[in-house]
């Protein structure tokens, strides 16, 4: 696991407060959500990829929006697990990090036209770099 | 001043491996009153325990402290050898430097160092130590046995085999437990009351075997060997010795509304009963919440149609006394309520079925006469799902069930699937499982056969929720295998649900001080060595009360138990540990701390004259009787006056060891 990967799982363990190690992989979870066929990774998948650290490729999917937040998987998981939370952790990492598709200063200079105003860049990065 | 002799053995490389052992007996050997210090390979070999032997002849020692493995292994070994030599075998003292310091250490001179300071504070004890004897007490040569199911059964039968009597106290009005509920028995699908009732029928005929049935044990006192029962007999309101089980009273008993237990409660009984026609004793009784005579003083049928004149409406519980030498818990198991897991939907549909009432519901003497019907409708039931671990596995911090696995939920399963499939083969069979867990004796090969043979569909992933819609049970499920999301439209759902200890256990333990686990599973002796018996003296554990597990095992459990329970009985006296607790009358202020944290009942308050230099006066002190101790040392911390002390372990040997440690 490379530090980026490390970092990412840390934070979403923290936010959601489970541990992942706990499920014993029944499927309860999948088995219970509503939104499952909408889902492209599954609750049960979730947690186990959340296990070996694939966090960014759930931070980059719309399963994380399909999520109702019934929390029936909380719910009725045997082990304590608690799935839902984990969604919850993953979709709260993905808001907080939505400056990270703004530009940074080095990259202006490449892509402005001419024609924009310097005034207006200013204020765009300012407005979005926080 | 004493002459003591030092042993410090290597333990092969166990502990020569990480303990300098010749430094060790180097070192002691400049210790006060050490005459004689040497280090060997195997100590406890022969040639190990010669060494010590003439040492103690040569040197005339007086104590011998051994530097090796737990006493636990091998105190007894080399207290004999002792004993053998002419030195008091409680003269001998032994310094753990394999588990205690060899083992858990990596640093070979460190661990050099905690081995001579063990060895040194051995030594300490040792010097402060006086001889003891061993006293014995008698053993009654009978047996009670808690709980008259399979295991229950079958240690009584081993045991009255070899020549002793067994009473066997069962809590309902018939022997036979659960395994009598039982349709079939895995894997070999023997029909379980055809196996279990030939066994029932041996015991009562056993003339050795006293059957107590519709009693609870109420009140033990004693220590192994002679332990005190007191039996509460509930008053069934027949005669047992006129009672012929004809069974024309329940045919005339005008109250009907009684739930019957034996079928789960899925049909009624008449107030007057004889749980099934196997019964063993085959006698009725009348369930007094039930029974209009008993209610309202109206009715009285039954004793009318009584040829016998069994029938007593004024009968008593009956309190039996008597003695024991050993005492076997077979307190079972019962499924437990799967209610509040409230997505499997249980306790509003009639159609989700444990799998014990499923066992009913297949069984020619239950409520569907042997037809397998829907309890809703009394359909034949087309699409089956079946749901494993249904409160078993669970974690510990949610309220969700058991952390255990209940062991058999499996191979029941796989069972009933398989017989469903040969008896209704227009019927479908849906198995939800997180693991399926066969291991036992063709096990694997008989829930292969189900998958393979019978067309049995296993889908590995849970049901999140079962709902009704029209007279259908909607099942919804994940299919981790094919990853999807499942949905079946079921006629009859039935749950695998946990098992737990029979809701008597915890009141006999707490009554045995024998110790059970957070599940209130009795824990044995040794997880591996001493399976069967209890921590405690005398009382042995048989069949699921000590922890899941299906028939066969019970049985060979329960043989495991008898032969213990025979090897004590077998014995005319027991030697008593000497190392008990005394209290000295001087000192005892007669406060009652050391009664009440005493957890086997050995300490007596009593007026006595007291005796000593200034002092002649009747007061009240604390008196241990020392075949009841078992000297856990609990007073001796209690006491607040410091008249208590424990022999063998005196708080001045052990302070003299921890200032050998410390100082």
């Amino acid at each position: 696991m490379n530090n980026r990967v490390k970092t990412l799982t840390e934070t979403a363990l923290l936010i959601s407060g489970v541990n992942p190690k706990k499920c014993m992989k029944c499927g309860k979870c999948s088995g219970t959500c509503p939104s499952y066929d909408k889902m492209e990774y599954h609750p049960h998948q979730f947690v186990s990829m959340v296990e070996k650290g694939q966090i960014e490729k759930l931070m980059n999917s719309a399963s994380i929006y399909y999520c109702l937040s019934c929390m029936a998987c909380v719910e009725r998981c045997p082990r304590g697990v608690e799935p839902g939370k984990l969604v919850e952790a993953v979709r709260l990492m993905k808001i907080r990090q939505q400056d990270a598709n703004h530009k940074n200063g080095n990259d202006i200079a490449r892509i402005a036209d001419e024609n924009v105003p310097q005034q207006l860049l200013m204020a765009a990065m300012r407005k979005y770099r926080k | 001043m004493q002459k003591i002799g030092v042993f410090v053995c290597w333990c092969g490389s166990n502990i020569a491996g990480t303990v300098d052992v010749e430094a060790v007996a180097e070192a002691l050997k400049s210790v006060p009153g050490v005459v004689y210090s040497v280090s060997y390979q195997y100590m406890c070999s022969a040639a190990g325990q010669k060494l010590i032997t003439d040492a103690i002849n040569e040197y005339k020692l007086d104590g011998i402290v051994v530097a090796s493995c737990s006493p636990r292994m091998h105190e007894n070994t080399f207290r004999k050898t002792a004993e053998a030599a002419g030195l008091n075998p409680y003269m001998v003292e032994i310094a753990n430097i394999r588990e205690q310091c060899s083992w858990i250490h990596k640093d070979k001179e460190e661990g050099t160092k905690k081995a001579i300071v063990l060895a040194k504070a051995a030594v300490a004890k040792l010097k402060n130590d006086k001889p003891l004897k061993a006293g014995t007490s008698q053993v009654t040569k009978r047996a009670l046995v808690i709980g008259g199911g399979i295991a229950g059964i079958q240690t009584a039968l081993d045991v009255a085999d070899a020549g002793y009597e067994v009473d066997i106290v069962e809590q309902r009005p018939t022997i036979g437990g659960r395994m009598a509920q039982l349709d079939k028995t895995f894997p070999t699908l023997d029909c379980s009351a055809c196996i279990l009732t030939p066994k029932m029928v041996e015991a009562s005929q056993n003339e050795k075997i006293n059957i107590i049935s519709y009693a609870k044990v109420e009140k033990v006192s004693g220590f192994v060997g002679s332990f005190k029962a007191t039996i509460r007999k509930k008053a069934r309101f027949v005669d047992e010795t006129k009672c012929t089980g004809c069974s024309l009273c329940m045919q005339k008993c005008p109250s009907k509304k009684g739930k019957d237990e034996f079928n789960m409660n899925m049909n009624n009984r008449p107030a007057i009963y004889i749980p099934f026609a196997q019964a063993i004793p085959n006698v009725a009784v009348i369930d007094p919440e039930q029974c209009i005579k008993l209610k309202t003083g109206k009715c009285g049928l039954c004793e009318k149609v009584c040829a016998a004149g069994a029938i007593n409406y004024k009968m008593e519980d009956e309190l039996i006394e008597r003695e024991y030498g050993a005492i076997v818990v077979a307190t079972g198991f019962k499924p437990i309520d799967p209610s509040p897991l409230n997505e499997y939907g249980y306790a509003e549909n009639a159609d989700v079925v444990t799998s014990l009432e499923l066992e009913r519901l297949m069984n020619a003497a239950g409520p569907t006469k042997g037809t397998l019907l829907r309890p809703s409708d009394g359909k034949h039931p087309h699409e089956i799902v079946f749901i494993q671990c249904v409160g078993s596995r669970c974690d510990e911090n949610t309220e969700r069930g058991k952390p255990y696995c209940s062991k058999i939920c499996c191979m029941y399963t796989a069972k009933h699937a398989m017989l469903i499939r040969d008896k209704y083969p227009d019927t479908n069979v849906h198995v939800f499982y997180i693991d399926v867990r066969t291991p036992g004796k063709n096990f694997d090969e008989f829930y292969r056969r189900a998958v393979e043979q019978y067309g049995v569909d296993y889908i590995k992933g849970m049901v999140g929720k079962v709902a009704k819609e029209g007279d259908k049970l909607m099942v919804r499920g994940s299919d981790l295998i094919n990853n999807q999301q499942v949905e079946i439209a079921a006629d009859l759902v039935v749950l695998a649900t946990a098992i737990e200890p029979d809701p008597s256990a915890r009141s006999i333990g707490t009554m045995l001080t024998a110790s059970m686990d957070t599940n209130d599973f009795f824990t044995e002796a040794h997880a591996k060595l001493r399976p069967v018996e209890s921590p405690t003296a005398g009382i042995f554990l048989s069949g699921v009360a000590q922890g899941p597990k299906d028939v066969p095992e019970t049985v060979a459990q329960a043989s495991a138990a008898a032969s213990k329970v025979i090897g004590l009985l077998a014995k005319d006296h027991l030697v008593t540990n000497p190392c008990v607790a005394e209290s000295n009358e001087l000192m005892c202020n007669g406060c009652s701390q050391c009664e009440k944290v005493c957890p086997y009942g050995a300490i007596t308050y009593i007026e006595k004259e007291v005796r000593g230099p200034g002092v002649r006066e009747v007061r009240r002190i604390a008196q241990v009787n020392p075949a009841v101790c078992q000297g856990c040392g609990a007073c001796t911390v209690a006491c607040p006056s410091g008249a208590m002390d424990l022999k063998g372990f005196s708080n001045k040997q052990i302070m003299a060891e921890v200032d050998q440690i410390c100082l």
